[in-house]
């Protein structure tokens, strides 16, 4: 059987079924976004952004914009009902003092002791642009990496140490991929899923650092 | 009797020197002060420092003072984003010096400077490039970044509602850094769409307590950054 790599849409869909019931989540833009699409019904999840809103609904209709209401990426949302809109320095003070429970970030490069880096390349040439990427990082109770496993050119995106600048150190728990779910503990990189088809042998291939495979692992299912 | 109402924009810029630091309301197009960044550019003050969240995006507004050559240094989180010509063109040529603080060490730097704090530890940047310099402390186990207070010469504020005591509302997200903003500035500047009567905001309905607020300018119908672009 030839290994099957998860679509964006099929990882979303299995990050998605992770997200517990009542937690408060702030999704990074991109894919961390796609996988609030496929949290299941029957679960509560309040969403966090950074500009000061609890309570993220999905995005307007056309034409019911309101530009005073839009998310960290600065795209327009909606309000549920029940949510609250406050501050920055609030916004920063849930994230910092451990009140939101998961963070889904996009990353560019995990290493295996949890270190992230999703913010720069290190191109000098560019000017830099941050935003709440550290906060986020640093803040979180949990935070959950989100990405494809290698790059374009197939190098590996999962790696011993960053080379990549920190976004932050040692707090990445777990990574989707399209190829595998990874839980990061102290004695490394537990590989709990695998994409369809895939041999463990060509997971660790396409990793820059050391995998295990956990005894009950199974074929992810989204 | 206490009244912080001013009846032109010229009047409610006055006096801002040159070398001035400037916080700007705003996130992204939400809550920028359109026609206060208007009113300081016709003012003319220069070798300005101005702490904002994001650098502008096309030509108008905070790209707009970016563009006269009066800001020497922009204290940002997210400078580059799409549309932010003005602020790359400068900065590639070496004409508007960057400090990139994160977003949340930013806004609670300022919290520090209007609240009376000499500084924090943050875990925020500990271990990364933006902690090169500074010092830092192992608390309880684990590592923080002292990170000092910013304060402002003059705020620029965009609210919904005033009174003539400073009191202020706004307008859902385009809260965002304003109150404490208003708080870290030693002359915070306030347009808002509606003055009303002393009153005619309910107290506990008071975002930004007038304790904090200098002058309030009256501009109905305020251009929306994210209209104008």
């Amino acid at each position: 059987m030839t290994a099957k790599p998860l679509t964006r849409d099929e990882i979303a869909k299995r990050v998605g079924r992770d997200i517990p019931d009542g937690a408060y989540v702030n999704l990074g833009i991109g894919l961390p976004t796609l996988a609030a699409n496929y949290v299941p019904s029957d679960r509560e999840v309040i969403y966090h952004s950074e500009n000061g809103i609890l309570g993220m609904g999905p995005a307007p209709k056309k034409g019911e914009e309101d530009l005073d209401i839009i998310n960290a990426g600065k795209q327009p949302v909606t309000l549920l009902p029940g949510a609250a809109i406050f501050h920055h320095t609030d916004a920063f003070a849930m994230i910092r003092g451990g009140h939101i429970d998961l963070a889904l970030l996009g990353a560019m490069q995990v290493a295996a002791n949890g270190d992230l880096a999703n913010w720069s390349t290190g191109d000098e040439t560019l000017p830099p642009a941050v935003g709440g990427a550290m906060d986020l990082g640093a803040g979180a109770a949990s935070v959950w990496a989100l990405m494809e496993h290698t790059t374009k050119n197939g190098e590996p995106k999962i790696l011993e140490r960053c080379t990549y600048p920190l976004t932050a150190a040692g707090v990445v728990d777990r990574i989707y991929t399209n190829l595998a779910v990874i839980e990061v503990t102290p004695d490394g990189l537990i590989v709990r899923e695998m994409a369809p088809g895939l041999e463990f042998e060509e997971l660790q291939a396409k990793t820059g650092a050391k995998l295990t495979l956990a005894n009950d692992w199974r074929a992810i299912e989204f | 009797m206490l009244d912080k109402r001013v009846s032109s924009l010229a009047a409610a810029v006055e006096g801002i020197r040159d070398g001035a630091v400037v916080l700007i309301g705003g996130f992204g197009a939400s809550g920028i002060p359109v026609e206060l960044i208007d009113g300081l550019i016709e003012q003319g003050a220069k070798d300005l420092t101005v702490v904002t969240n994001n650098a502008g995006s096309g030509h108008a507004d905070i790209a707009k003072l970016l563009a006269t050559g009066r800001v020497k240094r922009i204290v940002c989180s997210f400078p580059r984003s799409a549309g932010s010509v003005v602020f790359e063109e400068l900065y590639s040529a070496g004409k508007l010096e960057l400090e990139l603080v994160p977003q949340g060490t930013l806004s609670e730097r300022m919290r520090a400077a209007g609240a009376g704090i000499g500084g924090f530890f943050t875990p925020t940047a500990a271990g990364t490039k933006l902690a090169e310099g500074k010092e830092t402390r192992v608390i309880e186990g684990r590592e923080y970044v002292f990170e000092k207070p910013l304060k402002g010469d003059v705020a620029l504020i965009k609210a919904e509602t005033a009174d003539r005591w400073g009191n202020l509302t706004f307008r859902q997200t385009a809260r965002n850094f304003a109150p404490t903003m208003a708080m870290a500035a030693d002359l915070t500047i306030v347009q808002a769409s509606r003055i009303v009567d002393l009153g005619g905001i309910a107290p506990e309905q008071v975002m930004t307590p007038g304790i904090f607020v200098d002058r309030v300018v009256e501009i109905p119908n305020p251009v929306h950054a994210g209209q104008a672009a």
